[in-house]
């Protein structure tokens, strides 16, 4: 039967669930300035951000893809900004980030301020003119203490819009060290080294050398694009990237088919993948996330991941140590020859959809080494920044360390992850899939290159 | 009886049934054959296999584990001691909150069901019981409504959300989800209530009853199983909804339903996937538990309207 009487006691439901997260949201408002407690100590700490201003009373909203666990470092990585100026950052995450964006944009929902994941992103929204140019002040921070070329990747059609955020280095090679002193293996300095060292694991006949997984859900294939441009980047050489990302040269550019030949005779041979888990095909359906787990169980010995595939290790086994004495530790991807050092990256940017002073003063501070000097002390493990007034001893994990070293050292020919400039038809399309097929159907790599080349929008 | 033809069998049977119950006890006898029921048992084996293998790895306290060894063989008592509730402790714990949002996830179905039930009993019984120039014309327009793709929503009503200053509470999405779900309900209330009986409307009415009499008195009471088949698929809808929540509400802790959480608690980079089967069932009982109070319901409810009685 359906009575009045229960419909009555729905609703009554109902409002006493609302009442109750009414409560909730009371509680967690007024647990914030609860650190104000220490009067003293936190006038001094305050001085720093003296030059943003007072602020109380207003709110700043940021939205960005960091969730969970990240999202929370961010968020008490700016607490003392907050505090001192008296502005309240509502901080939002998303996994997915990148397609609620441009719905919210274009409906007039836009944040104050979005962390993008990659500059590609920044062109979409920006071709809204709805993004906001950087202030003064954010771009007096990034001459400063950014390189040039960091600054080109938040330009759009020489506007200056978005200062990088975080960054990191993907050219890097997994292994255990244990593993290594065991078989008596070297870490390589040059390509051919790489080269002769996984031959001589597979001749060892105990696993195969490489483990390698590119499937990412709807973006599988990316990580198999980091691999194409770190052997780009090798054998092309620096001026070839540039130009083939900027589609100077076509895609299949002889320079870039032999790069992809090279990258193949490591990692599309059974000879030397795919340890632990199967055949060159199983690549293609390896998620990228557990490829390098065969490494701690002895079934593997090289993965090659960004600085960031730390936090996988922990995700994995929390006992698992992370060093150059632990279980798992990376040794730079090696140049042609031992001097040269090139490395792949990527970062974030900060964009702006408010000019109010108080967003302004945000974006100033997250681009100072004051804010990057607070999130190193508020993050375990896992970000690093190109800033380069960040002071190195804060980063608390040996992996960060090693990868701000390499961001920061003059002579790394750094280049920003390839596929994160191209079109999003190629960079987010075309290139993924077709190095997924050329794992999962053994494509060829000539027919992998013009397949992506016809893709390029004319 | 195997021997007999199955003209025989209908043949053999009592005189006087209509062509449509004759067809009604062939279908029960096709339907209830060994083969059929053989049939049954196997999709209903495939179909809950994954789901099974998803509660044993619930229970594999270790990512270790659940990366280098299928499910089933943590089945073999040797591998017993593997099972812990520790993903379930983390998926509940300080840092994930999943009892927040459980609560968040109700406050955004209850009204969102009970909105678009009760606009659709009036809209219903209006369409159903009333007499108004273009009622078929509005019938149509309401049904064929179903339809538009609710993506092609999004931006327009937002904006709109945007300007009436909502965005960002729970109003958005009892609106939105109201506006969704309303035109099935229509549909399926009004087929249900043009089932009930002209005489039983008439004879209220001559009784002196009027249209809110009618209504509370004679077809609500009858009803109830339409009612509750359309709950349980809106709360379903809702209760499982992720896109809505997240484009109009958006991902703060002070809105978010529990599918949201439960999408972020993957991570960042999609590696701590062993939390997401603790927290799958997590809230999966609450829809099976209203599934399983309202399901004697479903089953007439399904019917509702598809034949005449």
């Amino acid at each position: 039967m359906f009575r009045p009487t229960r419909i009555l006691a729905a609703l009554a439901a109902v409002v006493w669930l609302a009442g109750l997260t009414a409560c909730g949201q009371a509680q967690s408002t007024t647990s914030a300035p609860e650190t104000t407690t220490e009067a003293e100590g936190a006038d001094a700490a305050c001085a720093a951000y003296a030059q943003y201003g007072d602020l109380a009373g207003t709110k700043v909203t940021v939205y960005a893809t960091f969730i969970d666990q990240e999202g929370s470092e961010y968020e008490s990585s700016w607490a003392q900004f907050a505090e001192c100026t008296g502005a309240e950052i509502a901080y939002e995450g998303s996994r997915d980030f990148e397609a609620q964006l441009p719905v919210r944009v274009e409906a007039g929902a836009a944040p104050d301020i979005a962390i993008l994941p990659q500059p590609g992103l920044l062109r979409t929204v920006a071709a809204t003119g709805k993004v906001k140019p950087a202030p003064a002040a954010v771009a007096a921070n990034v001459d400063k203490y950014w390189s040039a070329s960091w600054k080109a990747y938040g330009t759009v059609d020489g506007t200056f819009y978005a200062a990088p955020l975080g960054a990191s280095a993907k050219s890097f090679v997994w292994y255990s060290p244990a593993m290594f002193a065991d078989a008596g293996y070297t870490i390589p300095t040059t390509w051919d080294e790489l080269t002769a060292l996984t031959e001589k694991i597979a001749a060892d006949g105990k696993a195969k050398p490489w483990c390698v997984g590119i499937e990412s859900g709807t973006a599988t294939g990316w990580p198999a694009t980091d691999w194409v441009e770190d052997a780009v980047l090798r054998f092309a050489g620096g001026d070839n990237y540039d130009k083939w990302i900027s589609h100077e040269i076509p895609f299949n550019d002889p320079s870039i088919l032999e790069s992809l030949t090279q990258m193949g005779k490591l990692i599309h041979d059974e000879k030397y993948v795919n340890a632990g888990i199967g055949d060159v095909q199983s690549i293609a359906a390896e998620p990228w996330t557990d490829a390098g787990y065969p490494i701690v169980d002895g079934q593997c010995y090289l993965h090659r991941a960004a600085s960031f595939y730390q936090t996988n290790w922990t995700t994995l086994d929390e006992s698992l140590v992370v060093g150059e004495d632990g279980d798992v530790w990376a040794f730079p991807l090696p140049g042609l020859t031992a001097d040269s050092k090139p490395v792949i990256g990527g970062g974030d940017f900060v964009a702006a959809f408010s000019d109010r002073p108080e967003v302004q003063a945000f974006q100033a501070f997250l681009a100072s080494p004051e804010w990057a000097n607070a999130k190193a002390t508020a993050t375990p493990q896992g970000w690093v920044t190109a800033n380069s007034g960040l002071d190195a001893t804060l980063l608390k994990s040996p992996m960060d360390q090693l990868a701000f070293s390499v961001l920061a050292d003059p002579g790394v020919e750094f280049r920003f992850d390839g596929s994160d400039l191209m079109p999003s038809e190629v960079g987010a399309g075309s290139f993924w899939k077709e190095m997924t097929a050329y794992f999962a159907q053994d494509k060829s790599a000539a027919d992998v290159l013009a397949a992506i080349e016809s893709s390029w929008p004319k | 009886m195997a021997s007999k033809s199955p003209t025989a069998r209908w043949i053999s049977r009592p005189p006087g049934l209509t062509r449509a119950e004759r067809r009604l006890v062939e279908a029960k006898n096709r339907l209830t054959s060994p083969w059929a029921s053989a049939l049954a048992l196997v999709i209903a084996a495939l179909w809950t296999v994954p789901t099974f293998g998803l509660l044993v790895t619930s229970f594999r306290g270790n990512r270790r584990d659940i990366t280098s060894s299928p499910w089933w063989e943590a089945l073999a008592p040797a591998n017993w001691g593997g099972f812990s509730l520790a993903n379930y402790e983390t998926a509940l714990g300080p840092q994930n909150k999943l009892g927040d949002y459980f609560t968040n996830s109700f406050v955004v179905t209850l009204p969102s069901v009970l909105i678009p039930i009760t606009l659709a009993l009036l809209a219903a019984y209006a369409f159903a019981w009333t007499e108004f120039r273009g009622r078929n014309i509005l019938f149509i327009a309401v049904f064929s409504l179903q339809v538009v793709p609710l993506q092609v929503t999004m931006i327009p009503l937002l904006t709109q959300y945007v300007n009436w200053g909502l965005n960002g509470t729970y109003w958005v999405l009892w609106l939105s989800h109201a506006m969704f779900g309303l035109p099935l309900a229509i549909f399926l209330l009004h087929n249900f209530m043009r089932e009930i009986p002209r005489e039983l409307v008439e004879a209220a009415r001559v009784d002196g009853a009027g249209h809110v009499q009618v209504f509370l008195r004679v077809i609500m009471p009858l009803m109830t199983p339409a009612i509750a088949s359309f709950a349980i698929f809106q709360f379903l809808w809702v209760w499982n909804d992720l896109l809505v929540a997240l484009a109009f509400a958006g991902n703060t802790p002070e809105v978010a339903p529990l599918t949201a959480r439960l999408s972020d608690m993957v991570g960042s980079r999609g590696s701590a996937w062993h939390l997401l089967s603790a927290g799958a069932f997590i809230s999966m009982v609450v829809p099976v538990a209203v599934f399983l109070a309202l399901q004697r319901f479903f089953v007439r409810g399904l019917l509702a309207g598809s034949v005449k009685g």
